[in-house]
């Protein structure tokens, strides 16, 4: 079993407060994981400490079996571990195609040239048209992104992290803030992921979620009370009490 | 606007930048012939300008370019103009380009030292530290009077002329001449840096530092750099203003230059070297023509357009300029 992403007994503490109690998991190529849980569970908090924007107070991070918890974020992210985040993080005055120039750029190490421009570079303009155009973005290439819509913004998100080829890619609920009616886009745009990638998608909405995810994991108060698969997942009579029973309502109201 | 339109647009956009640029260097080029026609007895504030604009330049790119909220930018000036000086003074380079080169990487000293101090801060306390910076630059030369003067000032500087051709005469025409190829030059130069992948860096790191981290770039690193070509910007500016008056006073390390820089960008509008070209003329003008009809209220007159540019222009005049021009365009056919 070759695991490319691991975490090894993680804990965290706001002050008194446990927000993440011995979280423990591994995730293989080309796994697709839900992580689901009530608001407040931690589950954001489990992105940060994974990333390095947050140090844990104990546990392990480990890429490809190499320890990277001493990694700062610019090194997790160059070793493969790519994240989106919950509230969209874009640069409002550029453009999709900036957004997707840098980030190729910033993948080959060449983002720091002082000189010419991606616009210059074909295999780079190349790229990042392949990657709008697979996300369904071509047609807003040069629009600021202050200027188009919020689906469209979380699609960049997820073109965005494309762009960097992640071996483990962290989505933190990409399909929030999108009208229902839309979700379908974020979700064909999930379908579309390398098959290699492993994914772990953090999600409220449990249509997504059951379509998208061949294993579910449940936090609630910050530890795991579920790992398993979809089907289990509704029968479990801890995940049930932890939601109070309102997205099995949901579920089976759909 | 729909795709089409928008697919339209995509050549004219590519052609734009260079020709855009090459337009710049034409006014600058017109605005300085202008200059040197219609107030030929004002070469000198012509020439201070200039370099006070290579200083708003170098606070551009890491104010406007980077968000970094500074109050202590002379200190990167001041140190070109002493380190220009004291190599003429002390130890008798007085070569002009010399003279540049060195106050250059004077400059860009000065701002690796004050990059790594006020980059520790965030917000306020990356204010206050800027504030520090300059007053520790300033008690710094004020205290090795041995090298810099002290409070009387660094004189005596005496450059040769430039390419053993040109004289710095009395009249100020060399200097002036000298101060234009140098704003050129690094007009030029700050276009190409900051259209390239690190200028787009750069700008991402003003708009969301946490996204240029989760990108894998970093932005301690990226902004130290931009401090370092920063300074060696204002370096030259200051270089110049040793060569072009021949004397370097306390006053270019003061507070009182580093807020007037900023208050400059602020007017002219931040984010775009143009901005610091129109705000540092316009503040610099004013301050000659209103402050000597009116010594006693300029500052008050110069208070009350600042209140109406944050008002009512908040990108500044540039900014709000380029702003309606495309507001017509648009609404045109
Ligand atoms: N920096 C912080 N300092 C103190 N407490 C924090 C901090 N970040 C998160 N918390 C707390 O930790 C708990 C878990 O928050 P987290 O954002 O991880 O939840 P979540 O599962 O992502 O919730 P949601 O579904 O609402 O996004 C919450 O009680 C929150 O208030
Ligand atoms: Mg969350």
């Amino acid at each position: 079993m070759s695991a490319v992403f691991a975490v090894e007994r993680l804990k965290k503490s706001f002050g008194g407060l446990e927000v993440t109690r011995d979280v423990s998991l591994s995730m293989a190529k080309g796994d697709r994981i839900a992580l689901i849980g009530p608001n407040g569970a931690g589950k954001t908090t489990f992105v940060n400490l994974v990333t390095g924007h947050l140090q844990p107070n104990s546990g392990r991070v480990l890429m490809g079996g190499e320890d990277i918890s001493r990694f700062n974020p610019m090194r997790r992210v160059r070793a493969g571990l790519v994240r989106s985040f919950q509230v969209t993080r874009l640069f409002s005055e550029m453009t999709p195609e900036e957004h997707i120039g840098l980030a190729i750029l910033q993948r080959e190490g060449r983002s720091g040239r002082m000189a010419g421009s991606f616009r210059a570079m074909p295999q780079v303009m190349r790229e990042m048209r392949n990657i709008l155009e697979t996300l369904n973005l071509s047609a807003l290439a040069t629009v600021p992104v202050g200027e188009i819509a919020y689906g469209q913004q979380r699609l960049l998100e997820i073109a965005l992290a494309l762009a960097l080829r992640p071996k483990v890619l962290l989505l933190d609920e990409p399909a929030a803030g999108v009208p229902h009616s839309d979700t379908f886009l974020i979700e064909n745009a999930l379908a579309q992921l390398p098959d290699d990638l492993a994914v772990l998608m953090i999600e409220h909405d449990m249509d997504l979620v059951f379509r998208f995810a061949k294993r579910v994991i449940v936090l609630a108060a910050g530890e795991i009370i579920f790992d398993g698969s979809p089907q289990a997942v509704t029968e479990d009579p801890r995940v049930r009490e932890a939601y109070l029973g309102s997205y099995v309502h949901a579920s089976s109201a759909a | 606007m729909s795709a089409p339109d928008i697919a339209a647009l995509q050549p004219i956009q590519a052609a734009r930048p260079w020709q855009r640029d090459l337009i710049g260097v034409a006014v600058i080029l017109a605005a300085a012939i202008a200059g040197y026609f219609l107030f030929p007895d004002n070469l000198a504030l012509l020439t201070r300008i200039i370099a006070i604009m290579l200083l708003v330049l170098s606070l551009d790119l890491v104010t406007g370019y980077c968000g970094v909220a500074t109050l202590g930018h002379a200190a990167l000036f001041g140190a070109g103009a002493y380190a220009a000086g004291i190599a003429a003074v002390t130890f008798g380079i007085t070569e002009p380009l010399s003279m540049v080169a060195i106050g250059a990487i004077a400059g860009a000293v000065a701002g690796l030292v004050s990059g790594v101090v006020i980059l520790r801060g965030h917000g306020l306390a990356q204010l206050v530290l800027s504030i520090a910076v300059i007053h520790l630059f300033h008690e710094a030369a004020n205290k090795a009077s041995t090298y810099t003067g002290g409070s009387d000032g660094l004189s005596g500087i005496a450059p040769d002329p430039v390419f053993g051709l040109f004289e710095f005469d009395l009249w100020g025409r060399t200097a002036y001449g000298f101060g234009i190829v140098l704003l050129v030059l690094v007009f030029v130069l700050l276009r190409i840096l900051v259209r390239s992948p690190f200028g787009m860096l750069c700008r991402g790191i003003r708009q969301d530092p946490v996204r240029i981290s989760a990108m894998g770039a970093s932005v301690k690193a990226s902004l130290i750099k931009m401090y370092v070509i920063s300074g060696a910007v204002a370096g030259i500016g200051g270089a110049l203003n040793a060569v072009s008056t021949q004397v370097v006073g306390l006053d270019s390390l003061s507070f009182t230059n580093s807020a007037e820089a900023l208050v400059m960008l602020v007017l002219g509008g931040a984010g775009s070297l143009y901005g610091a070209f129109v705000g540092t003329i316009v503040f610099m003008w004013f301050e000659h023509v209103v402050s000597a009809a009116n010594p006693f209220h300029w500052l008050t007159i110069v208070g009350a357009l600042l209140i109406a540019v944050v008002l009512f222009a908040p990108k500044g005049l540039y900014g709000t300029a380029v702003t309606l021009s495309q507001r017509l365009t648009r609404s045109g056919p």
